[in-house]
């Protein structure tokens, strides 16, 4: 039992190792920022469905959700704004929004990100 | 006085239990009025133009575009195929109700013998086989596309006639009606979020099309001669909203296509249309 658990810890230890090897790798890649990840088609994908008027270069946005402006005077408590990115069925059980945090379309570190940015806008 | 509470009781529990076994007739019913209401502008005869019913500079281009249809040499293809005679020496017309000709509405259908839904490309494909050919691939773009982008020609104008009778038969559209409404994939979405909910909005610069009069037209050739089957766009869709598909010509596919079908019930088909 203590070798299989040794066994394991040396695995989840040598996994750490690589995963940490492999963010070493992509150290000199510039960082994403929260409107990096908004924008990206394959993360968060925010302008399939949503406008944001203040942004320029927020080009072919679609109309299914509301255009996201004045957010910090719509959503005063920035938790709530970052739940309903996580999960908008929570709020209304008939959106259109995927729930981006509960399937893990995006990570936690990535919805904080976004729910600045939003936040901001 | 209590015998007449009692009755009422009664009369709503039976309403109750009407509304939940919703007959098919009275789903499409709800759907031409759900766009009706939401649209009243658009004339339900449009419904087959799908997402071009609602806006009309694309609708403009897509007359100009069907002056001269950039898919004719597939058509072409299409027609030599169905005029070839199979191993046996018979045709797909001989083979096929009414020669094949003004058919293609009354597909899929619900067969009771063999206990499943049966599209018209699962009719060709019998055809083949009692005719000593191997079949095609379901959905096959290269294949049962071409073959069917021109038979469906010789329905054009035919009004859908989709029939949900008996029990079994029901019970294979409530499953398809499920697979319509059900959200599925990473992304969550059903097929009703966009083709109901969000039909005739803006999916980035994309105008969703309506549920209603969507199956009339399949296959399409989009952005050009590129042909596209109804059920590859179903795995597409599926796809789409990262959800593992089942694979075309399945019965969970079949069953979709049979309650997506029963939805532009009297509206004409439009065989080998252009779409975006």
């Amino acid at each position: 039992m203590r070798i299989i658990k040794l066994a394991l810890a040396a695995g989840i230890a040598g996994m750490m190792v690589m995963a940490s090897s492999a963010q070493a790798q992509q150290a000199p890649k510039k960082e994403e920022t929260g409107k990096d990840i908004a924008f990206n088609r394959a993360k968060g994908n925010c302008l399939a469905c949503h406008g944001m008027p203040t942004q320029p270069d927020a080009e072919s946005t679609g109309l299914y959700g509301p255009p996201l402006i004045a957010m910090s005077a719509r959503y005063p408590d920035k938790a709530k704004l970052r739940a309903k990115i996580w999960d908008s069925t929570v709020f209304n059980p008939n959106t259109s929004m995927p729930p981006f945090g509960k399937h893990k379309v995006l990570t936690e570190q990535e919805i904080d990100k976004v729910a600045d940015f939003i936040y901001s806008l | 006085m209590k015998k007449a509470i009692l009755g009422l009781i009664g009369l709503s529990l039976l309403g109750g239990a009407v509304t939940a076994m919703a007959s098919p007739e009275s789903d499409r019913q709800e759907t031409i009025k759900y766009f009706t209401t939401k649209y009243p502008n658009i004339k339900i005869e449009d419904y087959v133009y799908g997402a071009l019913a609602f806006d009309a500079d694309s609708k403009a281009q897509y007359d100009a575009i069907m002056e001269f249809p950039p898919y004719e040499a597939v058509l072409d293809k299409g027609k030599k195929m169905w005029e070839t005679p199979l191993k046996s020496g018979k045709t797909y017309a001989s083979c096929l109700p009414n020669g094949g000709k003004n058919i293609a509405g009354n597909y899929p259908y619900f067969d009771d013998k063999a206990g499943k839904v049966v599209t018209l490309e699962d009719a060709l494909n019998a055809c083949r086989v009692a005719n000593g050919e191997q079949a095609y691939k379901p959905a096959d773009n290269a294949t049962l596309g071409v073959l069917t982008a021109y038979m469906r020609t010789l329905s054009d104008g035919m009004l859908m006639n989709i029939k949900v009778e008996g029990p079994k038969a029901l019970a294979a559209y409530e499953d398809g009606k499920k697979t319509f409404y059900s959200r599925a994939g990473q992304l969550n979405f059903s097929c009703a979020t966009c083709h109901v909910q969000n039909a005739g909005v803006r999916l980035r610069s994309e105008l969703l099309s309506p549920v209603l009069g969507q199956t009339v037209h399949w296959p399409v050739f989009r952005g050009g001669d590129n042909l596209v089957t109804l059920q590859s766009r179903y795995v597409g869709c599926f796809k789409s909203v990262r959800h593992v598909s089942a694979p075309a010509g399945s019965e969970k596919l079949n069953n979709l296509e049979y309650f997506h079908s029963y939805m532009s019930n009297g509206m004409p088909m439009q065989a080998s249309v252009f779409r975006k």
